[in-house]
């Protein structure tokens, strides 16, 4: 599961980075996409990475949600009678978001890879075949981009408390030092990446970006 | 019992120096020697020669032989874990949900052993000496002696299975003094020693539970011995979640019940300490020996009002740095202490021992904190119209080192007092009063720990321990591993050589008239519908035990409380409401059985306390003090062990006396002044 | 004081139980919480009614027997045990509802208690130094740095109360394995099991029915002793090593 989740960590860094191009314009946002594809020649055949990378984050997202329902299971399992009156004490907002907030992201992810990926469906009928073109044109659609910012929203609970116990999981938090360090990347990759991924649309709604 | 060495004659009524205060509530017995199995020869060499000569049970026979153990604290749960380790098929019981509950758990202080890593002069010869010296004179050379021998690999042990001591810088092992001894020979984990050393004797348990030896029987309370032919060969108990009674049968039984003190109702033991494993075997024939011998700690927190359940100790190390005091005026007991001046108050312990203050032995504080409430000087709340508590103030100590160091070394301490009272210790004195802490008294044993009932051990604070009438501060600790580890699990293999001892079954007329005596106990419980709950009459029982049989005795209010408490007996058979169903979890029940002997050993402890016309460690008679108030031993005439034989309902006791020889250390009368 | 009690009532593990309210006048602050239901419990007696059943022994915070929900929080307001607990913690008039711990693995006996022997059957499966008594070397002979003697006494504190479980939204016992693993991991003399510890630990945890962890930390906030969340770390970090020690 921490694996997995790192893995996705890293992914989201790199997808969103390629996003933040958009800012640079058509070129080199679409440039970026056709350098992916680029990428490892000649060692690989074009398109390879991507599709390496692909077959690693479906083989990542299924162990994940596997893992996930998993614990959910065991977690139901393990308490059938629920308390009459029950209070967190100290946990984060985040922690106790992390399977809605996956589901979340699961439905999103799979809405995202049909609008962008798989289906390319743009919703004002434009080109598919021109990523800029189609972000663009998705975002102009405000509920759109509600949808997109509110899966920003639990991305970022999700790295929140998903990046401090991928820590906790790998036993890399044994001291207070590597507590406090655990927590704080947390923190900063939760508002950094839904920060960063939440730019876009909201600059193409506010016409920054067209 | 044969090999007397000077037969006691108790209660010549010709010589008029001899009082006999229990005439007529006691029958004079046979003499004990109390020498079986005790070798010979030098003190160093008797329990080296005792490991030799006790018998070896051939390995391959062990898994045949079979042994019961009662009780998971520091001495039931080593000597299970270590039985189980040799092989035997071991069941093991514990009234607590879990072996790691019992109340050994407790013990904040620490735990000695003679390992001289200070180099500040200890010995097994000077805890030896210490040791009987604490004890006023009145336990037995010979296992005193071994306790101190093998109170060093105690320590070995316990480290090897990870008992978290506390340590120095350089990694080694750190000690501290305790309970008034000139040596550092203490082991310490911060204040939760006890729980420390628990766990590792639970987990050594645990380990033979997961290897197969020893099965575990928690929520079972054991409620009667099984005698065959003269042995003890199982017990019956009672499955405390299904209310089913069981029959376990077994080639011996150890009993490792712990301490009785619950029968004042307040003490600082667990609510389910009780007697009754003990007192069911003495009533079966194992003989009960010093019964009144009770520790009464000084530290504890005051009872704040009828409700209490309870009480808690607090670590007498705090008797270092505070002082101890009451108002002057009765008057003021009721004023805000930090406003009466410095002479209105009465720093007693200091006035009356200049050369000791306040670190005068237990009992003494004890006592002397209650002389102070009995004047009306006492503070704190009133309850039932006295106010019982005195002031431990450290004040003087926060100017002297600072409020930093009093809380790094009391901060616990403080914090578990703020707690339980409300009230902040670094501003306000804190309030202490005595409470029952320990009990010296418990089945008599030989120098083996086994009973007078062939086949009967008994280990811990339940047997009538090493301690004599007082015990020194870290060493029931180190009473219940020795005996656990070491001592127990070489001669129990003695007797068991002779084993496996003819098979019985469940329907053998012994088995099947304990069973039905249980059973009776329990119908009588269920149908007696009377109209007093079980608590009310404990708290009656130890509110009598208190006052007559507490700190301090005399002849007239000990025969009083047998009265009282002969009465209150009675109406308890008649009168005691106990609701529910005995085939599910019923907590009224386990009570009413517990009080029912606690009742009976009460009016036992009376009758000891009455025979003993002496004041001897925690056993003080008003009619034997000194001139300014000291206790008085009187080795000419209880030099010995009373052992108490069960002479059936509603007669008297029978007394059989062990003199106390004391070949090797010269007795002295104690002195603090 | 006067409070208004709402406790789960429940016969028997067949029972499907349910909460019932009872009025309790004259409480003094100074109580402990179990002496206000010693106190409930002689009200309900006199009025020919079953006293609450609830576990209970030492009643100074170290047996680890006692074990309430109280109004939502494992043992209540303070960080502290139920036995502990005081009632000035509590305001006038309030009211209290009262729980056992909730958990396929402890299942309730009756009332307000509950069965915790999947504790010692984890211990059972590894939570100890194999080493037979008279077996030990002179104590003096490994010397431990004192760093680690204080945090294997720190974690060595677990009353094994279940309070880290009941607090747990996943019914996790991780706090509770951490901190022995913990414990015995810090010292020389834990080192030889380090592996088949953990591994079969763990195993019997799972087997038990306890959830899995996923840091949430509700249990460290739960529990009496302050056992901190880095134990679980620990678990996990010891965990792998044994798993890649072919465990
Ligand atoms: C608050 C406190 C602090 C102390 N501090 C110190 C200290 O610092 N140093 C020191 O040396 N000593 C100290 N002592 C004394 C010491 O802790 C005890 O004397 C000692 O631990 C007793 O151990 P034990 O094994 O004999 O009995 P316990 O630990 O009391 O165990 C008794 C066992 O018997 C079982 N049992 C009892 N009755 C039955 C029954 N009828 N059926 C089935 N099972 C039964 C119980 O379940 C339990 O497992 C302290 C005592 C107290 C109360
Ligand atoms: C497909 C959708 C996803 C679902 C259903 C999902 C679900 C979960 C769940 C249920 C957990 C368990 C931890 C807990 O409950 O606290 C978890 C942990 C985690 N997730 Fe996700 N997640 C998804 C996507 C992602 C993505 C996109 C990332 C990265 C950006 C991510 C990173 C993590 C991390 C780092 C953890 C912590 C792992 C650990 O504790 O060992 N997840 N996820
Ligand atoms: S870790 Fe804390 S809450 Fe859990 S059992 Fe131990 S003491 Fe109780
Ligand atoms: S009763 Fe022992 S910890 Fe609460």
């Amino acid at each position: 599961m921490a694996l997995t989740g790192l893995i996705f960590v890293g992914y989201v860094l790199a997808h969103m980075y390629g996003n933040l191009k958009a800012f640079a314009g058509e070129a080199a946002f679409n440039g970026y996409a056709e350098h992916l594809r680029e990428l490892g020649e000649p060692l690989l055949p074009y398109s390879g990475f991507l599709w390496i990378a692909r077959v690693v984050l479906l083989a990542s997202l299924v162990l994940h949600v596997y893992a996930a329902v998993t614990l959910w299971r065991r977690a139901r399992a393990a308490r059938t009678t629920k308390y009459v009156v029950k209070k967190n004490k100290h946990s984060s907002v985040s922690s106790h978001w992390m399977r809605w907030g996956g589901l979340t992201l699961l439905l999103f992810i799979v809405w995202h890879l049909l609008n962008f990926t798989v289906g390319k469906v743009n919703p004002q009928g434009g080109p598919t075949n021109n990523p800029y073109q189609l972000m663009v044109d998705s975002f102009e659609v405000w509920w759109l981009t509600l949808i997109y910012l509110v899966a920003m929203v639990a991305l970022g609970l999700h790295l929140h408390h998903g990046v401090w116990s991928a820590g906790q999981t790998l036993g890399l938090t044994n001291s207070v030092r590597q507590r406090v360090l655990w927590k704080r990347a947390g923190l900063v990759l939760a508002v950094v990446v839904a920060g960063g991924f939440s730019l876009v649309p909201i600059s193409v709604l506010l016409g920054v970006i067209s | 019992m044969t090999d007397t060495l000077k037969t006691s004659d108790p209660a010549s009524p010709d010589d008029p120096q001899r009082h006999d205060d229990a005439a007529g509530y006691y029958v004079p017995g046979e003499p004990l020697t109390g020498r079986e199995h005790a070798p010979d020869g030098p003190l160093e060499e008797r329990w080296s020669k005792r490991v030799f000569e006790a018998r070896i049970v051939n390995p391959a026979n062990r898994r045949k032989v079979s042994v019961i153990v009662v009780g998971t604290g520091l001495a039931g749960g080593s000597a299970a874990a270590t039985l189980g380790e040799a092989g035997y098929q071991v069941k093991s019981f514990c009234y607590q949900d879990s072996p790691r509950r019992a109340h050994s758990i407790a013990a904040q202080g620490g735990i000695n052993g003679a390992k001289n890593y200070k180099g500040d002069g200890d010995s097994v010869q000077r805890l030896f000496y210490d040791t009987i010296k604490g004890g006023d004179y009145r336990s037995r050379e010979s296992n005193v002696y071994r306790l101190a021998e093998v109170s060093a690999s105690i320590i070995d042990q316990c480290v090897a299975q990870g008992v978290p001591f506390a340590r120095e810088y350089g990694g080694l092992l750190d000690n501290r003094s305790f309970g008034g001894v000139q040596v550092s020979r203490t082991f310490y984990a911060r204040g939760q020693t006890g729980q420390q050393l628990l766990i590792g004797a639970y987990q050594a348990l645990e380990r033979q539970v997961g290897a197969g030896t020893v099965e575990m029987f928690t929520r079972h309370e054991m409620l009667e011995l099984v005698v065959v032919d003269g042995r003890a060969r199982g017990i019956i108990a009672r499955d405390m979640v299904t209310g089913e009674i069981e029959t376990h049968l077994a080639d011996t039984v150890v009993l490792a019940s712990g301490g009785y003190g619950n029968v004042f109702f307040l003490s600082t033991n667990a609510m389910g300490c009780n007697v009754t494993a003990t007192w069911r075997a003495h009533r079966k024939g194992a003989y009960m020996a010093n019964p009144c011998y009770t520790q009464i700690h000084p530290t504890c927190i005051p009872v704040s009002g009828a409700h209490q359940s309870k009480l808690t100790l607090m670590s007498e190390s705090l008797r270092n740095d505070g002082r101890i005091w009451v108002p002057k005026d009765a008057k003021d007991a009721d004023k805000d202490p930090r406003e009466i001046p410095e002479d209105d108050r009465d720093y007693y312990l200091e006035r009356i021992y200049p050369a000791f203050g306040n670190l005068v032995p237990r009992d003494i504080a004890s006592r002397q904190a209650k002389n102070m409430c009995d004047e009306g000087r006492g503070v704190g709340p009133e309850v039932d119209g006295v106010r019982r508590g005195v002031y431990l103030d450290f004040a003087d100590a926060i100017e002297r080192l600072g409020r930093k160091a009093v809380e790094s070394k009391y901060g616990n301490l403080f914090d578990m007092y703020a707690r339980i009272t409300g009230e902040d210790p670094y501003e306000v004195p804190m309030r202490i009063y005595p409470a029952v802490h320990y009990v010296m008294g418990g089945l008599w044993v030989d120098y083996d720990l086994q009973a007078s009932i062939p086949g009967l051990f008994v280990a811990g604070e339940a047997n009538f321990s090493d301690h004599g009438a007082n015990r020194l501060g870290a060493s029931a600790l180190m009473q219940g591993l020795a005996d656990g580890y070491f001592v127990l699990p070489n001669t129990i293999r003695d007797y068991l050589a002779d084993s496996p001892f003819d098979k019985i079954t469940e329907d053998h007329p012994a088995v099947v008239e304990a069973r039905q005596a249980v059973q009776a106990r329990i119908d009588h419980f269920m149908t007696t519908k009377g109209t007093r709950s079980v608590d009310s009459y404990h708290r009656e029982l130890g509110n009598i035990m208190w006052e007559y049989c507490g700190m301090e005795r005399t002849e007239d209010g000990l025969k009083k409380a047998i009265d009282l408490i002969r009465t209150l007996k009675d109406d308890f058979w008649r009168n005691v409401k106990v609701l529910g169903s005995a085939d599910t979890v019923n907590q009224s029940l386990e009570k009413a059985g517990r009080v029912a002997d606690f009742l009976e050993l009460g009016e036992l402890m009376c009758i000891d306390a009455l025979n003993r016309r002496e004041s001897c460690g925690g056993h003080f008679r008003a009619e034997s003090q000194t001139e300014d108030g000291e206790a008085l031993r009187h080795d000419d005439q209880y030099a010995y062990v009373a052992a108490w034989e069960w002479a059936g309902e509603g007669q008297a006791p029978v007394l059989h006396k062990e003199d106390l020889v004391y070949e090797f250390t010269e007795m002295k009368q104690r002195s603090y002044k | 004081m006067k409070f208004t009690l709402k406790i789960w009532r429940q016969d028997g593990p067949q029972d499907p139980g349910g909460i019932r309210t009872y009025e309790l006048d004259e409480v003094s602050e100074d109580m402990s919480f179990l002496e206000m239901l010693d106190v409930l419990n002689e009200q309900l007696i006199a009025g020919d009614e079953e006293p609450i059943v609830f576990d209970h022994d030492c009643r100074e915070g170290i047996c680890g027997s006692c074990d309430l929900m109280i109004n939502g929080e494992a043992h209540g307001p303070e960080v502290t045990t139920t036995c502990q607990l005081h009632m000035r913690s509590f305001h006038d008039g309030e009211t209290i509802t009262v729980e056992p711990w909730r958990a396929t693995a402890f299942p309730v006996i009756k009332d307000l208690m509950v069965d915790r022997s999947a504790f010692d059957r984890i211990i059972a499966s590894g939570g100890f130094v194999s080493v037979n008594t008279g077996a030990a070397p002179d104590a003096h002979a490994t010397p431990v740095p004192k760093e680690n003697a204080d945090r294997a006494f720190d974690v060595a504190t677990c009353i094994g109360c279940g309070a880290c479980v009941a607090a747990c939204p996943n019914g996790s016992a991780s706090l509770f394995l951490g901190a022995k693993i913990t414990h015995l991991g810090e010292l020389p003399q834990g080192q030889a099991e380090r592996d088949s510890r953990v591994a079969g630990m763990v195993a019997q945890h799972d087997h038990e029915g306890f959830g899995g962890c996923t840091n949430i930390g509700e249990c460290t906030s739960a529990c009496p002793k302050g056992i901190p969340l880095d134990v679980i770390s620990q678990l996990n970090k010891d965990l792998r090593t044994a798993i890649k020690h072919g465990h």
